[in-house]
């Protein structure tokens, strides 16, 4: 009688063909050169050309800059905001996350907003304020999420066990909240890695990105070749979650504000 | 025309459900589970029928299949004489009071009772006269505004009984109605019940794992454990003249012993010879023989007595004493009495020959079929054992018999010594020792009979000493 | 045990003061970008920065259709795009929810690994995939297309909205409306939908936002018959000019559509929880 799980029918066609078929193409694209024959032509070319990895290495490098910098700012912010001797008030968390829910692409220009005010020169530093200023909610939001849940009586019973305020910041704290960090990294780095568009306005397309070079590619119908730099956008993506266990990243996503 | 006789007869039924867990340890997969196995009921008309048994052990599942939730995987039942399985619930006559209500949150009391009328397009006039009807027969009048979720737990239980019976179903069904509701409260609901089912007439089959509720309410308890009917019998004969130790056990306290039926109305246990009615289980046969704590008489005239014994403790509970004794032969027993008896002090007990009741025993050994796998080796029940090679004689890959004495099974604290690893699953005091199922992964039971306290889930161990395992070869 | 307590206090405040301060500043540099924009957008000066008087000129300007049909344009066609996508979106995840409520073992993993893939997809490979996707299947691509793209990236999160409510519902509510004479089609509509409406809703509101912050997505599949929603338009405009004054008010605008749309959600939540 339970027939009701036939419901999820349509749905998983859906996805089959919406999710795991594109996904599939992108994989097939990227062995075919312009007549569909099979080939590794795609992938030989992305080693010959040194612009482009010279991109790619330079994408992952902003990426990891980001990101750590992201941790570095995020971390003590998420502590504060969790604690409830520090913080009592939830319209400061509120404050945080607001800026997730603003498109991207117009925070960015705030961003550019802020340097010609301050006439500063849109370069390289520009480019990094800019992701930090985009990424750092993405970087709070799920560590503040995994501090805020941690049941208080294990910090008591650290104290009640002789540690120090700081011990039980290192030894119960941070410990207990590496979910919230691992998550925070993927939701910063995956993003980041794979941005397009943000470096164009921020830099006046002085620096491109890796995302920047897929676009282009794609815009000027090399699609093959644009696949094939996704499949290779997407395997770092792939390492990337293998790290995080279990790929438990969507915990902390936007779905968590309502 | 015997068929008329009876509302629902539920013929040869079985259910089992595919798992996904993965149990396929040792090279064996169990991908179906028997939760019910071949079960065979006929319910009269009117009738307050209980399905009683531990949790687990398919009772839910049975009343899901006369509800129509689910499909059984065979047999059949049939309503009136009339097939019904295959009918969807919306089309059976029947309806449910489920164990946590599920009432409908986003409805008041009136539009849940009123539900299943107005899904009929029955006319709004007679709606409104059928659910003010039931409102007072739950004695729920005054509420039919109320938010449900507003409502204590036994206010629910009303609506959620209202909201069945307003339909005239011709069978009610109950899956542990009482079971969220405090002490209390369940006994008034008990007698409420009864008065219910008293005057509406209607067919109930009631489901749950609470004895004392079973014996109160019903007309016939059917007990059930691990898929299989136990016993069907009116209360007074189940608790009377329980058919095996499961039953005993389970309903009311018992002491269940080993004994030995030496002859017709001759049975010994606990060291002595006691006279009884029971006959036809042939001379110096094993038997398990139940004396209820409340049927030993104390006495303080030794003399008289048929076995004597030493008070352990005592306890006062409300209207009876409930007293430990350890008798001259080394086994305790339960008594209940009226009277207090020191601890420490020496007392003789008296049974009626009436109040023994004897079973016969359900298995006298282990018994596996086993292969041979080497010289010394055999593989029985999922696991390799060592066996004295002198008592093998028998080739590589022969097919033999094996038994094993309860009591030569040695259970282990540590799972990961001995050959196979099991769960205690059933333990039962018998006066000395401790008589216990332990289930092996694969489902094989092994029974064991040890003087260490285990607990029900336990984890174990097993092994066997080559030297306790007898082989017998298959002719 | 006294002393300590006694050292402890002030410097106790002096770490909450230090904290405090943090917390300030990381906000006023999340904020000042935002602010500067509102702030400017009500004078008409070309390079921000300079002050030429306060003039709500960019704003009328703005909202003249005749000078700038193309920003009507697109704002329709976000707004059109974002209400079809959440609907359908809606619909499809309540009833895939129940679905995979319902389901066991392998099969639910499947289905909940397949939903969770666009959540947690790059914006650029989702669009990226399904642009070859469109290109493959010799789809032309327009509204029909980026609809679709939409369905697909919203649809987990209303499946993610709903399945709480699943859990927190009785679970044998279904069986007794069908106990009580229900068809499945009945226990559906008078039983199941309305306790799962708030989930519902918010997977509803969840879809639109995202359908209207989405960029990446949209960009790789509007094809090229000049189909623009507002986040193309604004890339458009400036990448051709950088920040130009006419962005400056929309900007403002959309970011207090966005906090007005919070408010209500969190109103809402805060309903629920009572």
């Amino acid at each position: 009688m339970n027939k009701r799980s036939t419901w999820a029918l349509p749905y998983f066609i859906f996805l089959l063909v919406f999710v795991a078929l594109p996904l599939i193409l992108i994989g097939v694209y990227a062995f075919q050169d312009d007549f569909g024959n099979f080939t590794f032509s795609q992938f030989m070319k992305f080693a010959q050309e040194e612009e482009t990895i010279n991109t790619f290495t330079y994408s992952i490098e902003i990426a990891l800059i980001n990101t750590v910098l992201c941790l570095l700012l995020g971390y003590p912010a998420a502590y504060i905001l969790s604690n409830r001797k520090l913080n009592r008030s939830s319209v400061t968390v509120m404050l945080f996350i607001l800026p997730m829910w603003i498109n991207m692409l117009i925070r960015t220009l705030a961003t550019v907003a802020l340097f010609d005010f301050v006439s500063a020169p849109l370069d390289e530093g520009a480019l990094i304020f800019g992701m930090v200023y985009n990424f750092l909610p993405f970087m709070i939001y799920p560590i503040y999420n995994v501090m805020q849940k941690m049941d208080h009586s294990y910090l008591e019973a650290a104290e009640d066990l002789g540690a120090n305020p700081l011990q039980v910041f290192r030894k119960v704290v941070i410990p207990l909240s590496m979910p919230g960090v691992t998550s925070g990294i993927m939701m910063v780095f995956m993003p980041t890695i794979s941005t397009f568009a943000i470096s164009e306005l921020l830099t006046l397309n002085k620096v491109k990105l890796f995302g920047t070079t897929i676009q282009e590619n794609i815009n000027n119908g090399m699609w093959n070749y644009g696949a094939c730099l996704a499949l290779i956008m997407l395997i770092i993506i792939g390492c990337t979650m293998l790290y995080s266990d279990e790929g438990s990243a969507e915990e902390g996503e936007k779905g968590g504000l309502i | 025309m015997e068929k008329s006789e009876y509302i629902i007869q539920i013929e040869h039924l079985s259910k089992s459900f595919e798992t996904n867990r993965k149990r396929v340890i040792e090279g064996i997969v169990h991908s179906a589970v028997n939760v019910l196995d071949d079960v065979n009921i006929n319910i009269r008309k009117g009738e307050f029928i209980t399905i009683l048994g531990p949790s687990g052990c398919g009772k839910t599942t049975l009343l899901r299949l006369l509800a129509g939730f689910l499909t059984p995987t065979s047999g059949r039942i049939l309503l009136e004489g009339k097939d019904i399985t295959a009918m969807p619930p919306y089309q059976r006559p029947m309806n449910t009071v489920f164990q946590r209500y599920a009432l409908f949150p986003h409805l008041d009391v009136y539009d849940n009772i009123a539900f299943g009328l107005k899904l009929n397009k029955i006319p709004e006039a007679e709606i409104d006269k059928k659910v003010r009807r039931v409102l007072k027969l739950v004695s729920m009048t005054d509420y039919e505004d109320r938010d449900v979720n507003s409502l204590s737990g036994g206010q629910q239980q009303r609506v959620a009984i209202a909201r069945a019976i307003v339909n005239q179903p011709k069978v009610l069904l109950l899956d542990e109605p009482l079971a969220a509701l405090d002490l209390k409260m369940r006994k008034d609901m008990q007698i409420e019940l009864k008065e219910m089912h008293q005057k509406l007439g209607i067919t109930f089959i009631y489901v749950t794992h609470d004895q004392e509720e079973a014996l109160t309410l019903s007309d016939t308890i059917v007990v059930v454990n691990e898929g299989k009917i136990q016993q069907i019998g009116r209360p007074k004969d189940i608790y009377d003249e329980p058919c095996n130790s499961f039953v005993a056990d389970f309903i009311g306290e018992s002491n269940i012993l080993n004994g030995t039926m030496i002859e017709d109305h001759k049975v010994s246990f606990a060291g002595h010879e006691f006279e009884c009615v029971d006959e036809g289980f042939g001379n110096d046969t094993p038997v398990d023989v139940v004396v209820r704590p409340e049927d030993i008489y104390i006495t303080r005239k030794l003399e008289v007595a048929q076995f004597t014994g030493t008070v352990k403790s005592c306890t006062f509970k409300g209207v009876h004493y409930e007293m430990f004794v350890e008798t001259d032969s080394g086994h305790e027993l339960m008594i209940q009495d009226y009277n207090a008896f020191e601890i420490g002090s020496t007392i003789g007990m008296l049974i009626k020959p009436a109040d023994i009741q004897v079973m016969s025993k359900e298995r006298l050994c282990n018994t596996f079929e086993g292969r041979v796998t080497g010289d010394d080796t055999i593989e029985f029940a999922g696991g390799e054992f060592k066996v004295d090679s002198q008592s093998l004689q028998s080739q590589v890959g022969e097919t033999v018999k094996v038994q094993i004495a309860f009591d030569k099974v040695e259970l282990l604290d540590n799972k990961e010594d001995g050959v196979l690893r099991g769960q205690v699953k059933f333990i039962l005091y018998k006066g000395d020792h401790y008589h216990l199922e332990v289930v092996t992964k694969d489902d094989y039971k092994i029974y064991v009979d040890t003087n260490d306290i285990w607990d029900k889930g336990d984890i174990v161990g097993i092994s066997i000493a080559p030297s306790d395992i007898t082989v017998v070869r298959d002719e | 045990m006294k002393d300590s307590v006694q050292t402890k206090t002030p410097c106790f405040s002096l770490g909450k003061l230090v904290a405090k301060a943090y917390l300030w500043a990381l906000l006023i540099i999340l904020y000042s970008p935002i602010l500067i924009i509102a702030i400017f957008s009500f004078t008409e000066a070309k390079v921000l920065g300079n002050w030429t008087g306060f003039s709500t000129g960019l704003y009328t300007n703005l909202l003249s259709g005749g000078v700038n049909n193309m920003l009507i344009k697109a704002i329709e066609n976000t707004l059109l795009i974002a209400v079809v996508a959440a609907t359908v979106s809606t619909l499809l995840g309540t009833i895939a929810a129940i679905g995979i409520h319902n389901l066991h073992g392998r099969r639910k993993s499947v289905v909940t690994f397949l939903n969770d893939i666009p959540m947690l997809n790059p914006d650029i490979i989702t669009g990226i995939s399904l642009f070859i996707l469109f290109v493959a299947l010799g789809i032309s691509q327009g509204y029909m297309t980026v609809i679709l793209a939409h369905i697909s990236f919203c649809t987990p999160y209303v499946v993610l909205s709903v399945m709480p409510r699943l859990k927190q519902m009785n679970p044998n509510i279904y069986e007794a409306a069908l106990d009580l004479g229900a068809t499945p089609m009945q226990a559906l509509r008078k039983v199941l939908m309305p306790q799962l409406k708030s989930g519902m809703i918010s997977g509803w509101i969840l879809s639109f936002t995202l359908s209207i912050d989405d960029f990446a997505v949209t960009l790789f599949t509007k094809g090229n018959a000049g189909l623009e929603t507002l986040s193309t338009y604004i890339y458009a405009d400036a990448r051709k000019g950088g920040l130009t004054p006419e962005l400056r008010p929309l900007m403002t605008i959309i970011i207090l559509a966005v906090l007005l749309l919070l408010v209500v959600i969190n109103l809402r939540k805060k309903k629920e929880n009572e």
